[in-house]
This record gives structure tokens, C-alpha cells and sequence, in this order.
């Protein structure tokens, strides 16, 4: 494995992302997951799936976008979706949740038309909806180095600010802190890891990545801190365990990867289950 | 320097979409002052606080809050606030103790700055004042609603505020640590000069530790020092309130202002 992974450059590529996106997606995903936003980073990861296959099908029918990286347009869109949601829920004050079906829909529907008037690009959009091994660019890792490095500075200098806002929304107004201004660019942050662990983890499992390691990791967790510690070290296993997995058994890693996932969740359930039977 | 209140509302209303919640309210707050906020259900008190807070906007009228207006405020760390529905936060939320504490320095800290040097100190000392020290590192919903209630009082006491507002800050706590807690205040009143709005229904209890009472139902009946509330006949403030209330009988523990 490892001499592989020296020898070929897809795989460097692939591995060094899955790593970056192992941090990154489960650390903004313990902010997501409190917050009670789980839905939306699945909402819009169907919104990037649409500039996805709108880049794949312009790409087709001119020449001159043949080598145009269909993860800008993903970040396009994704970030669109994400300023699009924080409209839609303060136009339905009370019915916040109204916004996921919006704009879910919009993005599958939008998919569906892209992908019906491009015909045949089944191998490439397979790999962008379950994820890849071999299809990471070296320009895919560089926009993952690019996007976590904007995830990991916005955390280090808002976090304090992020954890009134999740903790308690109206303390944090009420403290006077720029709640608004803070939670757009969350949104937009969470836009953007979600375009960068598309390429690993796919599509359609994206939201995976960053709620089943947290979903894990309260249960066990005391503090805030600990809880993103944890949600990090599962998040990072599975993510390493999903990609040699996938790369030996010749399996989409998105799939290896949220079962991975599942197996730590059961596991986390079941410990501390069973390590509270033993002290009651 | 000639003293400006703390707090100054000038003619305010609100209204919630259809309903007037509260009409032409002018009041003012002094430094110093410890206000006892008084009401039955639903008379607007806490839209009052609200809108004090800038969580809302009045309809009508302007808020000043240290002589500024309201909209442009920004030292707003120098408020400290306890709402009335702090244990509506969500339970399964993995944070100790310390760390929602903590973040009652939030503001203070400021944008871009990760921390105090003398944070932890603060932190410990607001948690000693409201005697949870000894669960600085337990996880906030592990605790039972009155001590995470003292968990928000110490947060809102850790960036040693001027003014503390105060939203019925001890449903929930026993008798015990309410008479503690109110000793508190009156200390943090009297010694750091501290200036309180406390809404209360439990108008016994607080009744030697307050300076002024405001009574509110919809707009402001009375606002006065406490010696003259008391000396108020149970008629009048049955006629305000449309039904009968407690009264302050302590008339022999008083302070003479
Ligand atoms: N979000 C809201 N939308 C519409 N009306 C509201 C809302 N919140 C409060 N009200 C109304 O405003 C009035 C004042 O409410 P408020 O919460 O200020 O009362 P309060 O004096 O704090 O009462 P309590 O003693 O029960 O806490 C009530 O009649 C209530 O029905
Ligand atoms: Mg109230």
C-alpha cells in the first residue's frame, strides 16, 4: 500500500485529501450537528451536484470548457445554495425548514435536466456521486489544500463566536456579536467543505462524513472541545480505513466510508452502553 | 460630569404583529440603581427587556442605553443578561460547565482574539459566586434546571457587567440558594456598584435588597423608590393589575432612602 501510494500519483491525491477532508468535514460538522443544520449540508450537497453535472455538460458541448474542473462550478453552486437557504429561512420565519426541501429539489431537479441533455457520462458522474480512489486531480487536492485552509483559519478566529451562536442564538444577539454576518459565513463555509469532500466521499454521502463521526462523537464527549477532538479522530479513521478498503476491494470509497462510519457509531453506542451497565 | 442614566426609554410601544404589547413607555434607570420589575403574566415585561436588549425593535419611541441610542450601541458587554427560558437550550449539547461560562466573555474578549490572560480566574470566580465551582467540568446537560440556571447567572456575571438584566432568574432554584443568590445581588449592587432590572414575581423575597419598583401592564403604572410603592393602597394596584397582588409587607427591615 504504501509503496503504491509513492509510486502513484492518484493515489498520493487521493490520500492526502481523504486526510485534509477526514479534519475538516467532522469539524465543521460538530458546529453543523448542534446546530441542528444535519439536513442542510445534504440540501446542499444536491445543489453542488447540479453545477457539477451543468459543468460536466457544458464541458461536452464546447470545445473551448472541454478542461474546465467541474469543481468550480460545484462551488458555484454550492455556495449559491447556501446564501439561497439563509434567504428562503428568513422569508419562512417559522417554517425554517422549508428552505431544505426548496432547495434540495431545485438541485436534483436541475441534476436530473443537466444529466438527461448530456448523454453518456455515467463513469465520470458515478465517481462524483459515490465518490472516488483514482479520479482526484492534483488541481482537486489543490482546491481541497485552498478550501481547508479558509475552513481551518474562519474556525481559529470565529470559534468563540461560533460556539455562542450554537449554544444559545438569542444570548448571542443579545451579547451584541455580529450573529448574522457570522452565520452567512458559516453557511458559505459549509458550502465549501462539502465541494471538497464531494470528490472522496461523493455526493450523495458528503453530509455522511460530516454528521455520522459527530453523531458519534456526543455521546462520549463532556466539552466542546473534546467533542470536535473526537469527531475528528473517527472522522479521520474512517476516512483512511474507507479509502485502502476501497482501494483494495475495488469499491466506491463514499461507500466504505459511511459504513466505516456506521461500524464506529454502533460501536460508540454499544461502549458506552455497556460501560454504563458495568458501573450501575 | 454630570450622570446619564443607564437606561432611558422615551415614549416606546411595541407591538407583535397584531397585538399591542406595550404602549408610550418612559422610563428611566440610574447608575446604581436595583429595579424590581413587577407584572402578572403577559403584561410585556420581558418584550421590555427585549427591546432594552436590542433582540427587538420598538415600534415607536427611542431606547438610549448609557446616553447612546439603542441602533448604535455597541458596548454591549457592558449588559449582562439572564433570560427567562435559559434551560431552553438543547440538552444533548456537548459543552462543560466552563466552557458556556466562558463564553459570557465572548463579547468582552472581542472580534479576532482567542482569550483573556486572567480567563480562567473569571471563569472560576463567577462560578464560586454562584457556589458551582465544584461542577466546572460536567457537561451542561447533566446538570438539573435550577443549578444549570445558576450555570447562566455566571455567565452573565463573568464579564462583570454594568448593568445586569435579569428575566426571573430563579424559577427553579430552592429557597436556599434564592436567599444566597439575592445576597448576591444586593452585594454586587452595593459594593461594585452594579445596576440591576430584575423581573420577579416573588416580590417577598427580594423586597430589603431592591431600591425602586417599576409596575408594568402594558405601560408603566408606577415607577418610584420602594418606600413609596409600599405605601401604595391595594386598590391601586389591584386596578392596575385586574387582580389582586402580593404586596411588600417588610416594612421593619427597610432602608429609609
Ligand atoms: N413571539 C410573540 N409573538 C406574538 N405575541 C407575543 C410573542 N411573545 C409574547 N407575545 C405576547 O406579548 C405579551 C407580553 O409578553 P411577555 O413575554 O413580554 O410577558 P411577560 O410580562 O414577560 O409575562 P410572564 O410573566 O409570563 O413572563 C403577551 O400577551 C404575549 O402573548
Ligand atoms: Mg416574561
Amino acid at each position: 500500500m504504501i509503496s503504491s501510494i509513492l509510486h502513484y500519483e492518484f493515489l498520493q491525491n487521493a490520500f492526502l485529501s481523504g486526510i485534509i477532508i477526514g479534519i475538516i468535514a467532522p469539524l465543521l460538522g460538530v458546529f453543523i450537528v448542534v446546530r441542528r443544520l444535519s439536513l442542510i449540508a445534504d440540501a446542499l450537497s444536491h445543489v453542488t451536484l447540479a453545477g457539477i453535472a451543468g459543468s460536466l455538460y457544458l464541458s461536452q458541448t464546447f470545445t473551448g470548457l472541454a478542461l474546465l474542473n467541474p469543481l468550480y462550478l460545484g462551488i458555484v453552486a454550492s455556495v449559491s445554495g447556501s446564501v439561497l437557504i439563509e434567504r428562503l429561512r428568513r422569508l419562512y420565519k417559522h417554517y425554517e425548514e422549508l428552505a431544505i426541501p426548496i432547495i434540495m429539489s431545485g438541485g436534483i431537479g436541475i441534476s436530473a435536466i443537466f444529466i438527461s441533455l448530456a448523454k453518456g457520462f455515467s463513469t465520470d458522474l458515478f465517481s462524483y456521486l459515490f465518490g472516488s480512489v483514482s479520479a482526484v486531480s492534483r488541481q482537486d487536492l489543490f482546491i481541497v489544500v485552498v478550501i481547508a485552509l479558509l475552513v481551518i483559519a474562519f474556525i481559529y478566529l470565529f470559534y468563540k463566536e461560533l460556539f455562542v451562536l450554537s449554544f444559545d442564538d438569542e444570548y448571542a444577539k443579545a451579547s451584541g456579536l455580529p450573529a448574522k454576518w457570522i452565520h452567512l459565513l458559516f453557511m458559505i463555509v459549509t458550502a465549501l467543505v462539502i465541494a471538497a469532500s464531494m470528490r472522496i466521499v461523493g455526493i450523495l454521502l458528503v453530509s455522511s462524513l460530516m454528521t455520522l463521526p459527530v453523531a458519534a462523537s456526543i455521546r462520549i464527549a463532556k466539552g466542546f472541545k473534546q467533542a470536535i477532538l473526537y469527531a475528528i479522530i473517527f472522522g479521520e479513521t474512517a476516512v483512511i480505513a474507507g479509502l485502502v478498503s476501497a482501494f483494495y476491494l475495488d469499491l466506491a470509497p463514499g461507500g466504505t466510508i459511511v459504513v466505516i462510519s456506521i461500524l464506529i457509531l454502533l460501536v460508540v453506542i454499544v461502549g458506552k452502553k455497556i460501560a454504563m451497565s458495568v458501573r450501575a | 460630569m454630570a450622570q446619564v442614566p443607564l437606561i432611558e426609554l422615551k415614549n416606546v410601544s411595541f407591538q407583535y404583529d397584531y397585538t399591542q404589547v406595550l404602549s408610550n413607555i418612559s422610563l428611566k434607570v440610574e447608575q446604581g440603581d436595583f429595579l424590581a420589575l413587577l407584572g402578572p403574566n403577559g403584561s410585556g415585561k420581558s418584550t421590555m427587556l427585549k427591546l432594552i436588549l436590542g433582540l427587538m425593535k420598538p415600534t415607536s419611541g427611542q431606547i438610549e442605553l448609557f446616553g447612546q441610542p439603542a441602533n448604535t450601541f455597541k458596548k454591549r458587554e457592558l449588559i449582562g443578561y439572564v433570560s427567562q427560558k435559559s434551560n431552553s437550550f438543547n440538552s444533548g449539547f456537548p459543552a462543560t460547565v466552563k466552557e458556556v461560562v466562558a463564553s459570557g466573555l465572548t463579547k468582552k474578549i472581542g472580534l479576532f482574539k482567542r482569550h483573556l490572560a486572567d480567563q480562567n480566574e473569571k471563569v472560576m470566580q463567577a462560578l464560586r459566586d454562584v457556589g458551582m465551582d465544584g461542577f466546572a467540568n460536567r457537561n451542561i446537560g447533566e446538570l438539573s434546571g435550577g443549578q444549570q440556571q445558576r450555570v447562566f447567572i455566571a455567565r452573565a456575571l463573568v464579564a462583570e457587567p454594568k448593568l445586569l438584566i435579569l428575566d426571573e432568574p430563579t424559577v427553579g432554584i430552592d429557597h436556599e440558594n434564592v436567599q444566597s443568590f439575592y445576597d448576591m445581588l444586593a452585594n454586587l449592587n452595593e459594593h461594585h456598584k452594579m445596576t440591576m432590572i430584575l423581573v420577579t414575581h416573588d416580590v417577598d423575597t427580594v423586597s430589603n435588597r431592591i431600591s425602586h419598583v417599576a409596575c408594568l401592564n402594558q405601560t408603566i403604572h408606577f415607577h418610584g423608590f420602594k418606600n413609596d410603592y409600599d405605601s401604595l393602597s391595594d386598590d391601586q394596584l389591584n386596578a392596575w393589575y385586574g387582580h389582586a397582588v402580593r404586596k411588600i409587607h417588610h416594612t421593619k427591615e427597610e432602608k429609609t432612602q
